[in-house]
């Protein structure tokens, strides 16, 4: 699809971009060309420096050094709105769209154009039916779903008539079916000669997308490719450098039912939330089952059911080791056994402001097992609990200075480590991790992994809610799919194909009812 | 009780309300960029001396309005400079804005202790302020009266149908991503805390020329908390909250005609009265948690930092 | 969830030459040096403005700062002032550490002078020499039950406790004032608006002869250490620091808000009716319609200034005391208004408020391109 033309010059040229954040590497030296109509892949693991690239030539953040050509000639961006005046234009990874806007004014704010609201709506019906992409323009945004506001975000960068158009990670919000869609709609504008900048981590896409893919590690270009000539393990060589270990789950008979959803239902708190209708759910000693879905399904509000954050109305509606656990209170589901790493990390699976050792006290007050008890007749065994947040530094291989470090000091991949070490080394009865590896690297990523499976062989029931569904077949042994407030019956890993899965994901479902759980 | 007296009661209560109007107007718009600012009271009252003073030394109600509105600006612009520029917190910076409203308006104000001061003249319509009933409840009030009805309309307008008050709404619901698109984050901040500034300003003028044309020390006596009060009772908007302030209006001049309405409850009490009904408001509004989440600009009172 | 990338500076700022930049770790010096720096600000500030207005800096200094602590009285009213501003800021300071933000100490310091006060002038004589332990304790009591209607409102009806307790004050105030005028005022009080004075079994003595400072700044100090090994040791003090730092991490961990929010309240609450019932049992001797000078709100600055450490809070609370007197004898000296204090007050918070931007950001110059 690229119509590649040695006369004219590539539309854009970087050369030698570096950036540093408070001394840390983010960019180093890098070189890319993207020539018109061509559909470029930056790939690399999370942390490779993919994002800071992306905002330098988006005019977002302002290199320390390099060089920016556009069409040949040399440019120098203050803000993102010189880059918009060029064409370049991006649709971000977690869109930034207001919420309480509707969709007309959302895209008013984005666009400088001096015209009124009727006109716009008018052009966004016109852009939005032309790339098979339907959006109502008077709809308030936090009404949507996940998928439809990356129309809206799509929509908006089209209407500015870009002539480079930077992806973030488009696909991971989006179900299998909606990929498709996607992808039709960017080589469709990749033909009609736009620039496409797609950033992502998933093999499978870029070598089905992309023409040509420029591979980043540390900061640095390690490598450029044409990615349908290269196998899937090839790049990933190029893009962690060095071959994978993979996870390894044996079979094991589970045991006895140590969490259960029965016929849960909530109505969302949040105006902006899902509310949860009739979920079932069993999960077994020595077993782990993975929840699908596209986020904003009502992941969150299951996870906060369950962890006790926000208790329910219904004790009955969810079991905890074979006792009515819906309305107790996180401590007291705490003490019964239930462990919860959540999804955001930082403020909420620990304070970013306290050192790790408290970080420890924060979930490690009781005793857990022989470990924990770090609060004792109401004062603080700061003793034990630096010997804790040592031996789980160091037992999880965290990177850090020390358990006085600030958790707000530890890279993504480090304080997750340290986070859900922590709550292993609490001894769970049950484990509900919400997006493990989100945003973590290879090795971490393969580590937190390893650590669930380990947990799971020593007789845990473990929950996983995740996105990535590479990672779940990794390492469940029974899968679900929450999809509107619903949740399926949750089958084993191996008798569900993906595309199943992807069915499923669309709300597309039966879903599991109280017996089914007996069956499972 | 004659329709006369009621005419009355309703007329003072408008004037009782319209410094809240301002205030709160003007607070409408600072909260709506993400900025809360507690420091009303201190502003009202530095606008409240500031056109005192000019008032008397030039003799103009007009240039004593613009002091007022200037000098509220100022202080204001102090407040952006530490919570905008400087990241400091905003809820403590604007107790500090209070405190030191109170004693820089006290402080400057010293030599204006007792002095009179002629009320601004209310305006006399031919023809229609003579009518009966309707000539003195609608057509018989000074300027700034007017004033704050066309600013609730003005600025009712500039949020809802305007680009640049989608702008500051944008700016005050997610500022990270009004950022990512290129606007000036701090800058519209600065511009809405500097209007809230000057629209406190203005309220205390009218204090100190038209409610009780005098100037003392602390003389808002609490009235910037209740117009912060009337922003979450209004839910942000400017209409309701002009009708939350009417509302405070009577409340406040209900309890100096109590007595004449033949109502023997000590002073003190009958006092109380508008801070009681504060909280009564405001546990009313608050009830049910989601309609402050929805309605409150969801980045309000939280730093922002453009740069590392 | 991806990394939160710091964004860079936006082209409108760069005639600005220089630009924050967050430190990687909180700077200790500044930490300790912040309120110093911004009290050191606040004074040349200060004499700037008053050179400006025709006094000579030298000889207000010396007016402000030196005259009032250059006897064993000054020594006494130093500390006496420093009591009620050391005790509500103790009490304040927990709670917002918690982001519990209660304003309205001033209103809490009148209830707790007015149940308290009620219990010397009604009960004296049945009480006997248990009337003046019992007072405090019913200032406190008092105290925390006028705090306990925000923290109840807060928590029932999601009603913000700052106007709550700021209104809360006025009520206090106006209730005072009916008392004092009505049902409790001296019949031999030539219809002063006050009422009897307290027997002396209900008076706090001096500590020591010439001077009033009495037993409650001691008491103060006792609170300051046990605050100190509260907020260190034990986990009420850990939980409600957890709360104030991340709310959703407190949530994560089970820490319960409605009891770090009442916790937080009644601390501050007690606290503040302390002050009121020691502040009229001891230099007023009888309740009148103003028994504090605004030292509930003044506590707020100093609780900031002493950056919430209630050893901090103990050196700003005298260093705010020294304000009060020296606005008081510049009065009296300098013909300037008491109102300078405030001015004063302001400003320091000001000051402290900005120099605490230092501890997690620096100044760099930006690199021209």
């Amino acid at each position: 699809m690229a119509e590649h033309n040695q006369t004219v010059a590539p539309r854009l040229t970087l050369q030698g971009i570096s950036k540093r954040y408070a001394g840390v590497v983010a960019n180093e030296g890098i070189d890319l060309q993207v020539s018109a109509g061509e559909i470029h892949a930056v790939l690399g693991e999370n942390g490779a420096g993919k994002s800071t690239l992306m905002k330098i030539v988006s005019g977002v953040t302002r290199p320390d050094a390099g060089r920016i050509e556009w069409d040949g000639h040399p440019v120098v961006f203050h803000g993102p709105a010189d880059a918009r005046r060029l064409g370049i234009v991006m649709v971000f990874q977690h869109f930034s769209l207001f919420e309480t806007l509707t969709v007309v004014e959302n895209i008013a704010l984005a666009t400088g154009e001096r015209m009124t609201m009727a006109q716009l709506a008018a052009r966004i019906t016109g852009i939005s039916t032309r790339y098979g992409l339907p959006i109502d323009p008077h709809r308030l945004v936090h009404s949507m779903s996940v998928g439809e506001r990356q129309r809206v975000e799509i929509v908006r960068c089209l209407l500015q008539q870009p002539k480079l158009l930077i992806l973030d990670e488009p696909t991971s919000v989006l179900a299998p079916q909606a990929v498709r869609v996607l992808f039709e709609t960017l080589r469709r504008l990749a033909h009609e000669g736009m620039s496409i900048l797609y950033i992502s981590h998933k093999l499978d896409e870029i070598r089905e997308l992309c023409d040509t893919a420029t591979v980043l590690r540390n900061g640095v270009v390690v490598g450029t490719a044409v990615p349908r000539e290269q196998s899937n393990a090839g790049l990933a060589r190029l893009m962690v450098g060095r071959e994978l270990p993979a996870c390894r789950l044996e079979a094991r008979a589970p045991g006895a039912v140590q969490l259960e959803l029965i016929n849960l239902s909530r109505t969302a708190d949040d105006p902006f939330g899902t509310s949860l209708r009739a979920l079932c759910l069993r999960v077994r000693a020595g077993e782990i089952v993975g929840i699908a879905g596209v986020s904003g399904n009502g992941q969150k509000e299951l996870q906060s059911a369950i962890s006790g954050e926000t208790p329910l109305q219904e004790a009955g509606a969810i079991r905890l080791c074979g006792q009515q656990a819906g309305r107790l209170t996180v401590s007291t589901r705490r003490a019964m056994g239930l462990r919860f790493v959540p999804e955001d990390r930082l403020g909420r699976g620990a304070v970013p402001d306290m050192s790790l050792t408290d970080n420890c006290i924060l979930t490690g007050a009781r005793a857990a097992g022989s470990r924990g008890g770090f609060v004792r007749r109401g004062l603080l065994q700061r003793r034990a609990a630096r010997a804790f947040a040592r031996e789980t530094i160091d037992q999880y291989a965290v990177k850090c200075e020390g358990e006085r470090s600030l958790a707000a000091s530890l890279s993504g991949g480090n304080l997750q480590k340290f986070i859900v070490g922590r709550e292993i080394r609490l001894a769970p009865r049950v484990m509900l991790v919400a997006q493990p590896t989100w945003g973590v690297d290879i090795n971490a990523s393969l580590r937190i992994r390893q650590a669930l499976i380990d947990l799971r062989n020593q007789g845990a029931a473990v929950l996983v809610i995740s996105e990535e569904l590479d990672e779940l077949y990794m390492i469940c042994d029974r899968l679900a799919v929450v999809a509107a407030g619903r949740l399926s019956q949750a089958l084993p890993t191996v008798q569900l194909p993906p595309d199943t899965v992807g069915v499923w994901m669309t709300g597309e479902f039966d879903a599991a009812t109280a017996s089914d759980g007996h069956a499972g | 009780m004659t329709i006369d007296t009621w005419v009355t009661i309703a007329a003072s209560a408008v004037g009782a309300a319209t410094p809240l109007t301002y205030a709160a107007l003007g607070e409408v718009v600072t909260e709506r960029a993400g900025v809360l600012n507690l420091g009303v009271e201190g502003m009202m009252l530095v606008g409240a001396m500031a056109g005192f003073a000019v008032g008397i030394m030039t003799g103009s109600l007009w240039l004593a309005y613009l002091a007022a509105a200037l000098g509220g600006a100022m202080i204001a612009l102090l407040f952006a400079v530490l919570t905008l520029s400087l990241q400091t917190n905003q809820v403590a910076t604007g107790l500090a804005l209070t405190l030191f409203g109170i004693g820089l308006s006290a402080f400057a104000g010293r030599g204006f202790v007792g002095m009179p001061i002629a009320r601004v003249p209310l305006l006399h319509l031919p023809g229609l302020s003579d009518l009966p009933v309707l000539g003195r409840l609608l057509f018989s009030y000074d300027l700034p009266v007017y004033g704050s009805l066309v600013m609730c309309a003005a600025i009712a307008w500039f949020l809802q149908r305007t680009r640049a008050g989608l702008r500051l709404r944008a700016v005050g619901e997610q500022p990270g991503a009004a950022h990512a698109l290129g606007e000036p984050v701090i800058r519209i901040r600065y511009l809405a805390a500097l209007f809230g500034g000057a629209m406190s300003g203005i309220a205390g003028a009218y204090l100190s020329t038209a409610v009780t044309p005098m100037w003392a020390e602390g003389m808002s006596a609490g009235r910037g908390w209740i117009a912060l009060a009337l922003v979450v009772f209004g839910t942000w908007r400017p209409w309701r909250v002009l009708g939350g302030a009417y509302l405070f209006g009577l409340v406040t001049v209900l309890q100096l005609y109590a007595q004449g309405l033949g109502i023997h409850i000590p002073s003190e009490f009958l006092s109380m009265l508008p801070y009681i009904a504060t909280i009564v408001v405001l546990v009313f509004v608050c009830r049910d948690g989601r309609t402050i989440l929805l309605n409150q600009p969801a980045s309000l009172g939280r730093s922002f930092h453009p740069g590392a | 969830m991806p990394q939160r990338h710091r964004m860079a500076m936006p082209a409108e700022n760069h005639w600005w030459p220089w630009r924050l930049e967050r430190r990687s770790r909180p700077s200790a010096l500044m930490r300790l040096a912040s309120s110093p720096l911004a009290a050191v600000a606040m004074i040349i500030c200060g004499f700037v403005a008053l050179r400006f207005i025709g006094i000579d800096p030298i000889a207000a200094f010396k007016v402000f700062f030196v005259e009032p602590v250059s006897s064993l009285y000054g020594v006494g009213e130093l500390l006496l002032k420093a009591t009620p501003l050391m005790l509500c800021a103790l009490g304040l300071a927990p709670g917002y550490r918690a982001n519990v933000w209660n304003i309205g100490a001033e209103g809490q310091f009148t209830i707790g002078a007015i149940v308290g006060a009620g219990i010397g002038l009604f009960f004296n004589s049945q009480l006997g020499a248990a009337t003046l332990p019992l007072m405090l304790l019913g200032g406190i009591a008092g105290g925390m039950a006028w705090a306990a209607i925000p923290a109840f409102l807060r928590l029932r009806f999601h009603t913000s406790e700052i106007f709550v307790s700021l209104m809360l004050v006025y009520i206090a105030q106006l209730l005072l004032s009916w008392l004092v005028h009505g049902p409790w005022r001296d019949p031999a009080g030539q219809n002063f608006p006050q009422s009897p004075p307290l027997p002396d079994s209900a008076t706090l003595q001096p500590l020591f002869e010439g001077a009033r400072v009495n037993i409650v700044f001691l008491i103060g100090l006792g609170l300051a250490a046990a605050f100190w090994w509260f907020e260190r040791f034990t986990a009420a003090g850990f939980r409600l620091r957890v709360g104030g730092l991340a709310p959703a991490a407190a949530a994560y961990a089970g820490i319960s808000e409605r009891r770090n929010v009442w916790l937080a309240l009644m601390i501050s609450g007690g606290a503040a009716g302390l002050a009121g019932i020691s502040e009229v049992a001891g230099p007023i001797g009888m309740l009148q319609p103003v028994v504090s000078p605004g030292y509930g709100f003044a506590a707020i600055i100093v609780a900031f200034v002493g950056r919430l450490h209630p050893f901090g809070i103990v050196l700003s609370s005298l260093l705010m005391s020294a304000l009060y007197l020296g606005g008081e004898s510049a009065q009296v000296e300098l013909q300037l208004p008491s109102s300078v204090t405030g001015l004063f007050q302001g400003t320091l918070l000001f000051f402290l408020l900005a120099a605490e931007l230092f501890i997690h950001f620096r100044l760099r110059p930006v690199a021209r391109t």
